[in-house]
């Protein structure tokens, strides 16, 4: 059972097992498959969109669009060509990469150990690495926003002059220490809340469901416990997996809404 | 668990589809809905205006009806009087007719009465002469006794 579990929480790496020199391949394959099929969406309904008579995709995805614009129109004011597109990619992204744990958490491991791979994690946002490189992006473009909007005098003052303002030059000098430790930590601690806050939740979901798959390892028909523990699972199962619908959604949500905020946030002065 | 080196890739890869979302798929996808939205904004507002012109149009179609019936009241009250004229001055020309005719009638009259007076006078005052010639037995000259037979005639 232990072996089992341990099993599917493995990556399937290459060019080795452990360390931080190497790369998760099936979290990059699917990252790769879902990116493509998102911009393949996207940007091709985009740019085949019709102003009179839309399709049903092309209505799907103007709801999302106008969906998400009107947030970011309500949270930040000003400008922006970047936010409200970062916005959609961010949902679409984590939505898809979430869905895969909507997959019976068996099926595609069983395929590729059929042909041939040791291991296989199928859920990219399970992935610290995934979450990880996504909130460095948006931690990236945050500190750009902020020195776009704000220019670098008033960036990088307000790194030493607040929260704590002071009056006077002595005071000012002696609060700067406290203020840049402060700007520090507020700053690191995004992406690592960002980061984490999606990875626990798909990985704690992914376990879920693998526990809920142990239910019936190794069981045989002969035994009276199999259709109790298989009943059971087809219920755990059913109302995890019903669960999880929001929780993918929510996730990818809250995902989008605190990048608007934290960029919207960058672009204001204190 | 812990991240490797993949995150690299991994964040790479999602600023690499931000990009492409913001280069070759917001533009085109807001570009239709802001020209959608216009466009039936253009609609509502043409739907007005033509509600607003109907409204025009019915009452000038009101007012030239009622223009038209107070026309043709007038046209008719027109023809009234010309018939009346007519007839009045139908009425004057047939009296005036009437009264010449007779007038002539009268002339006419007049003269063959004249004549007839004559004849009869002439014939009275022959027979006159007969019968007083029966009456004295003898030819009275009409001559000796003219004065007297044309006083008769007179009398008669």
């Amino acid at each position: 059972m232990t072996e089992y579990i341990v099993h599917h929480l493995h990556h399937l790496r290459w060019p080795r097992e452990d360390g931080f020199w190497t790369l998760n391949i099936d979290t990059l394959f699917f990252t790769f498959v879902l990116s493509a099929l998102f911009c393949l969406l996207f940007i091709g309904t985009a740019r085949r969109a019709k102003v009179e008579n839309p399709g049903k995709l092309q209505s799907f995805i103007e709801m999302v669009v106008v969906f998400v614009d009107g947030l970011v129109k309500e949270t930040f004011h000003g400008t922006s060509k970047l936010i409200a597109p970062l916005a959609v990619t961010i949902f679409g992204l984590v939505f898809l990469f979430n869905f895969l744990d909507m997959l019976p958490v068996d099926m595609l491991p069983a395929a590729g150990h059929a042909a041939g791979l040791k291991y296989l994690r199928i859920v990219p946002t399970a992935d610290l690495s995934t979450t990880l490189g996504m909130a460095l992006c948006v931690f990236l473009l945050i500190q750009y926003f902020g020195l776009k909007h704000k220019g670098p005098k008033v960036f990088f003052g307000e790194m030493v002059s607040a929260p704590f303002h002071a009056h006077g030059l002595g005071a000012k000098i002696a609060l700067a220490p406290a203020n840049l430790l402060l700007r520090l930590i507020e700053e690191a601690v995004r992406p690592v809340s960002l980061s984490l806050r999606l990875f626990g939740n798909m990985y704690a979901g992914e376990l879920i469901f693998i526990l809920i798959a142990v239910m019936t390892l190794d069981a045989t028909l002969s035994h009276f416990s199999t259709y109790l523990l298989g009943f059971g699972q087809f219920i755990a199962g059913f109302l995890w997996t019903a669960f999880h619908i929001l929780v993918i959604t929510l996730q990818a949500f809250i995902f989008m809404m605190l990048s608007v905020v934290y960029l919207s946030m960058a672009a204001e002065r204190h | 668990m812990i991240p490797n080196i993949t995150f690299v890739i991994q964040g790479l890869a999602f600023f690499a589809v931000v990009w492409l979302v913001m280069k070759f798929g917001w533009p085109h996808i807001m570009a239709a809905i802001e020209e959608r939205q216009q466009k039936i904004a253009e609609g509502l507002a043409a739907a007005d205006r033509a509600k607003a012109e109907l409204k025009d149009a019915d009452a000038r179609v009101a007012d030239e009806i009622k223009k038209a019936r107070a026309q043709a009241a007038e046209i008719v009250d027109k023809a009234h009087q010309q018939a009346n004229q007519i007839v009045d001055k139908a009425k004057a020309d047939a009296l005036l007719e009437a009264a010449r005719v007779k007038a002539t009638a009268q002339t006419e009259i007049d003269g063959m009465v004249g004549k007839a007076r004559e004849a009869l006078r002439g014939q009275v005052a022959s027979l006159a002469v007969q019968g007083a010639s029966k009456i004295i037995g003898k030819e009275i000259n009409a001559d000796a006794h003219k004065a007297l037979l044309d006083q008769l005639v007179a009398e008669i």
